[in-house]
């Protein structure tokens, strides 16, 4: 069955079996691993991009014949032009990440929870990202990089956030 | 973990659905949110031949109030409900629980509808509907019929819906005078199936005594359980502590809980009854009714 979607604003024609998990097209077919599979039963979080601009969605649990005529971001169309998106840059500054697995889905969460409500407090970081697992940090220097983020992202408004429309 | 292949189909348009139904019958299963249904194909626990995507139905997203009922479309996201402001000052209800399904980006995706169709013994949303006296309004290619929350979920994983169906919506009557309710819920962490859950509504009489009682009891199970002895009790009735303990006693009562990893069939008895009494002075506290509650 033929998929055209638009990823990081790039796009592309494939033929999959109507059966294909958009995590496993987006990994497979079109090679951007940036989306992890962890638990690969819609309960980690890891493999979590963002669709139409501002819906998170869990791409192990999305057929991606269902993402046809739509846009996907994944963690690869975060940076832009060599600069870091000012979630990526939180993450360094912040140290919020160690292992590493989990942190593209963190990030793509965040992406689609800060355009929801671009000035969260603490509590309701830690909500947003519940669905999230993180076996390494135990969550404070990720909840650290997403208040950076978020006052950055306020700061600078409509520009840095391109190519996450 | 793949599912098995089948073939799939979108709907533009509610007709196209119900065509689609109509021609595919029980060899088709509806995909809104997929957050259930998705993962019960993937441990092959769901194989439908047809896979009819509804998604694309862009007039099923909506949500509405007006006579006398709150209607939620097939295609409207969880999501929706936890920022909606109708919802946030009238169906106190349905504002708990939508803070509390799955985990907030399982709730970008899934829908009301979907998961009253899923049925999951576990499910939220059949518990919620119980108490609040939802209905569902169920379509074919023929017509259309209005099936009451008691008689839409017959058993764990099984519905009204007939083949060649389609529930359309489901509408929850708008509170009227001092309503308010509560949903409680014991989980493991967020997203995890529920331990035990319940759902209280509570309609007071200008006296002060319960006018109308709705308590359902969700995990504990083969299905989500309306408990009407306990509504009987406190129909009436002045709310006492008393009266509390032994509306908690009637849901402890009907609970036929499963032992699993979430705890022994004995512990998740008990927690039915606890849930049923804390979502009554939830429900009373919200209505100013502190005293002997």
């Amino acid at each position: 069955m033929k998929v055209n979607v638009t990823v990081n604003g790039r796009a592309y024609e494939r033929d999959v079996e109507p059966r294909t998990l958009l995590a496993y097209f987006l990994r497979e077919d079109l090679g951007l691993t940036g989306t992890h599979v962890g638990c690969d039963t819609s309960s980690c979080g890891c493999c979590v991009v963002v669709l139409d601009g501002d819906r998170a969605v869990k791409s192990c649990t999305m057929f991606a014949v269902a993402a046809d005529g739509h846009e996907i971001t994944t963690v690869e169309g975060l940076e832009q032009n060599g600069v870091l998106h000012p979630l990526q840059q939180a993450f360094w500054d912040s140290h919020g990440l160690q292992c590493g697995y989990c942190t593209p889905g963190m990030m793509m969460t965040l992406v689609a929870f800060l355009k929801q409500n671009p000035k969260p407090d603490k509590h309701e970081i830690r909500e947003a990202i519940s669905g999230n697992l993180c076996r390494c940090t135990g969550y404070q220097n990720i909840v650290k990089a997403a208040e950076q983020a978020a006052a950055e992202l306020s700061k600078a408004a409509e520009p840095q956030t391109a190519g996450v429309k | 973990m793949f599912p098995a292949a089948f073939d799939y189909l979108q709907a533009h348009s509610a007709d196209e659905a119900l065509a689609a139904l109509a021609q595919h019958g029980g060899d088709a299963r509806v995909l809104a949110g997929g957050q259930s249904l998705i993962p019960a194909m993937r441990f092959r626990l769901a194989q439908p031949a047809i896979l009819l995507d509804i998604n694309p139905i862009a007039e099923l997203a909506y949500m509405r109030e007006g006579d006398g009922f709150l209607e939620i479309g097939a295609c409207e996201r969880d999501a929706a409900l936890e920022v909606s402001p109708i919802i946030a000052s009238r169906y106190h209800l349905i504002a708990d629980a939508s803070k509390l399904v799955a985990d907030p980006v399982v709730r970008q995706s899934g829908t009301v509808v979907g998961s009253l169709c899923h049925n999951d013994p576990a499910g939220d949303w059949p518990t919620v509907a119980l108490a609040s006296r939802a209905q569902l309004t169920i379509r074919n290619s023929k017509g259309s019929r209005t099936v009451a929350a008691d008689d839409f979920f017959v058993d764990s994983f099984s519905t009204a819906v007939a083949d060649g169906e389609m529930a359309f919506s489901v509408r929850f009557p708008t509170p009227s005078g001092r309503t308010s309710g509560s949903y409680q819920k014991i989980e493991r962490k967020v997203g995890d199936f529920a331990t035990a859950s319940a759902a209280v509504q509570l309609t007071l009489a200008d006296d002060g005594t319960i006018r109308d009682a709705g308590i359902a009891i969700g995990a504990v199970g083969p299905k989500a359980t309306r408990v009407a002895a306990a509504e009987a009790l406190l129909n009436g009735q002045k709310p006492t502590r008393d009266l509390i303990r032994a509306a908690a006693e009637e849901a402890k009562k009907i609970a036929d809980p499963s032992p699993d990893q979430r705890g022994s069939a004995e512990y998740k008895r008990e927690m039915a009854g606890v849930l049923v009494a804390r979502g009554l002075v939830a429900s009373l506290g919200r209505l100013g009714v502190k005293g002997e509650a």
